[in-house]
């Protein structure tokens, strides 16, 4: 197999709650939010990679990390072999940040109102002194605008956020992290705020400038149902950790983790026919908070398989089939029909 | 009107009178509601469902009028009354609502039974003890513990908030709630839960529901009935588990494809080219034509009917009965489909005069 893009080993973040005058004055014991918490995956040249879980368990602040927005409190990251936990300066940093872009979840926030689509597509062109004269750095945005399919270009060149719609929004969000070329660009929620229909064309566009752009995808979703078109590769995150990941229809067929399990289950059905019932979800309760991880599985408090040693010892990760591990002390030993669950 | 009707709509026309013109919101819609169903409207945003939300609370917001047709809500006629014997006569009693992003509705400066409260005491004079059990009884409802009466709202998670506000909606014994995306902003394993609830509710309680999205996925598992609607129309409108099997409509054939299945590897996802029209200027004869694949000729002339086709309403050329009309020819105009720009040209008079307005900036800057 090919070496990977990106490897990220160990990678945690913890948080530490900011605390009172009157809780320091108490030597109150500081709290400790395991946002991350130990994470190890792998990421292969135009092999998307997606990333799913509830809110609050961590998906973004790994998508952070990445960047190099937050400093990982431990573990290495590695780009081509290049270990980036290690850039200090500014200027190494910012050759970093052009190999690697970000897309935010909001794109209704995510554009100055004030500034025309131009201003915006050309600030990142500025930053990094790309393109000598005002000719050359149109020519770039044009480009880039036609990547995006928002043709003819001219057309909105002048325009402001608020003349667009949502789906243009993001795609002018998706021209601008494209305008540099980037290798690798980390999708946070790029679709969520946008109605199903025009959601299908943004994903079947980004998937398009996969081959087009010899681009790379860290897909953050909460939605598990877009996982399989658009990426190769999935983990599951509950609670800071990686409970389960593998390649994409793998861990979609064949589920090993509990978690993973009632996630699926949870996806709502478009057949009326299938679903005439309730819903019986194998899983109750709502994620625990950070500060307060439980002990051994961090999942066995919500399990419905839950055993002694869930409680006391925490999984190893355990291989289910070629690249696909879960963490689970009985991973690969529970059955999972998702027709039967529902 | 059969006994067991809470709702009928009747050629309902909601219109904004704006200073651009009149936005025609929502036109010409009609359907019927019987008690203890459940209807789903789905469309994309500015379509109009929540105008249509709105107008059968009797609170369109000025500009917002509804200009005529009629809705007969339990024997009221709705569009009848005014702004006082709305909000005494129907609005918590007999019809209420959960609006888009709940969580952020409760004030977080008093707590959720201070907010609960509210319509028992000015409705029903239900004050103290009284109005405390109540509200307790319902908590407990929605599945959750009597004691949040004295939280505060910052103390409870998003699913807990969104079900406060689904209880506080259900405190005065109405015969229809309407919920406004309800659960968009949630995680999946929580909307599931709601939604197994609301399921639970509608038949403990025999109320009827009206549930409002974009993602007909969610729809599929809590609506009896479907309304589609399009840019202010219904397009389609009939059983639900008919529609889902079998969509009549080029419009919702694309909705319907544009969800993603967890269980087939695919390589495209369906979606409709185009943005909705602008309500100030809709395009002539059907509104949907400009992105519609099976567009026709006489689309763009002649405004379709509604045909009934196998018990379910579809305003679509393809099913007319005059035969020169269903086999139109194929349309000589470019669509959506080859031309993302020409179905934009349907933005009417005002986006073409900011547009100008550019041009003047722009050589000035020069």
């Amino acid at each position: 197999m090919a070496k990977p893009l990106f490897r990220a080993r160990n990678l945690t973040k913890h948080f530490e709650v900011t605390q009172g005058l009157m809780q320091k004055l108490r030597r109150k014991e500081r709290q400790i939010v395991r946002a991350v918490d130990g994470i190890d995956f792998d990421i292969y040249w135009k092999r998307n990679f997606s990333i799913v879980g509830e809110s609050g368990c961590g998906k973004t602040t790994v998508g952070k990390l990445m960047m190099r927005l937050l400093d990982p409190t431990d573990g290495k990251m590695y780009m081509k072999d290049k270990d980036i936990t290690e850039l200090k300066s500014r200027e190494e940093l910012k050759a970093y940040r052009r190999q690697t872009q970000i897309i935010y979840q909001d794109p209704f926030s995510a554009l100055d109102p004030r500034d025309r689509i131009r201003t915006i597509l050309e600030e990142p062109l500025r930053i990094h002194n790309l393109g000598d004269t005002r000719e050359e750095r149109t020519d770039m945005v044009h480009e880039a605008l036609e990547e995006v399919r928002l043709t003819p270009p001219e057309k909105f060149l002048r325009r402001y956020p608020h003349m667009l719609s949502g789906g243009q929004k993001q795609r002018v969000s998706l021209a601008r992290a494209m305008i540099l070329n980037p290798d690798f660009v980390v999708a946070d929620e790029p679709v969520s705020m946008l109605d199903v229909s025009v959601r299908a064309e943004v994903l079947n566009l980004m998937k398009d400038l996969i081959d087009e752009e010899d681009v790379t995808y860290f897909y953050i979703t909460h939605d598990i149902s877009t996982t399989r078109f658009f990426t190769d590769y999935i983990g599951v995150m509950y609670l800071g950790d990686m409970v389960e990941k593998g390649r994409v229809s793998d861990v979609l067929d064949n589920p090993a983790h509990p978690y993973t399990q009632a996630l699926l289950v949870a996806v709502p059905e478009p057949d009326p026919d299938r679903v005439r019932g309730m819903k019986q979800l194998p899983i109750s309760g709502e994620i625990p908070s950070g500060t307060d991880v439980p002990s051994g599985c961090r999942f066995h408090p919500r399990c419905p398989h839950a055993k002694d040693i869930c409680s006391e010892k925490e999984p190893e990760e355990r291989e289910v089939e070629d690249e696909h591990t879960a963490k689970c002390h009985f991973a690969g030993e529970i059955d999972f029909d998702l027709d039967v669950a529902k | 009107m059969a006994d067991n009707t809470v709702l009928k709509v009747d050629e309902l026309c909601t219109h904004y009178l704006t200073s651009d013109g009149e936005v025609k919101a929502l036109d010409d819609a009609s359907f019927e509601l019987e008690r203890g169903k459940s209807i789903g409207v789905a469309g994309e945003s500015g379509c109009g469902k929540s105008t249509l939300a709105f107008s059968l609370l009797n609170q369109v917001q000025p500009p917002g009028q509804i200009m005529s047709g009629s809705i007969n809500l339990d024997g009221i006629e709705v569009t009848e009354l005014s702004e006082k014997e709305a909000r005494k006569k129907i609005r918590w009693k007999k019809i209420s609502m959960v609006f888009q992003g709940a969580m952020e509705i409760m004030t977080p400066v008093y707590t959720v039974g201070h907010q609960m409260v509210e319509p028992l005491k000015y409705h029903k004079g239900i004050e103290g003890e009284e109005a405390r059990n109540i509200c307790e009884r319902y908590l407990e409802l929605v599945n959750l513990d009597g004691s949040i009466f004295d939280r505060y709202p910052h103390e409870l998670s998003g699913g807990q908030k969104q079900r406060v506000v689904i209880a506080t909606a259900l405190l005065l014994e109405p015969n229809m709630v309407i919920l406004d995306e309800p659960t968009t902003a949630l995680d999946v394993v929580v909307e599931a839960r709601i939604m197994n609830d609301l399921k639970r509710l509608k038949k403990e309680l025999d109320i009827s529901m009206m549930f409002i999205t974009h993602d007909l996925s969610i729809l599929a598992e809590v609506s009896d009935d479907l309304a589609i609607m399009y840019a202010g129309w219904i397009v389609e409108h009939g059983s639900a588990s008919k529609i889902y099997s079998d969509p009549k409509h080029p419009y919702t054939e694309k909705l319907m494809a544009a969800i993603p299945d967890i269980r087939t590897d695919i390589d495209r996802l369906e979606y409709i080219p185009g943005v909705p029209p602008n309500l100030v200027n809709p395009p002539s004869g059907c509104r949907f034509h400009p992105r519609c694949h099976k567009a026709m000729e006489v689309c763009r002339e002649m405004e379709p009917k509604v045909h009934e086709v196998d018990g379910v309403r579809v305003k679509c050329h393809l099913y007319s009965e005059d035969e020169s009309i269903a086999e139109s020819e194929e349309a000589s105009y470019e669509t959506a489909y080859e031309d993302e720009a020409a179905a934009e040209t349907y933005e009417g008079e005002k986006g073409k005069e900011t547009e100008d307005v550019f041009e003047e900036e722009t050589e000035m800057e020069a």
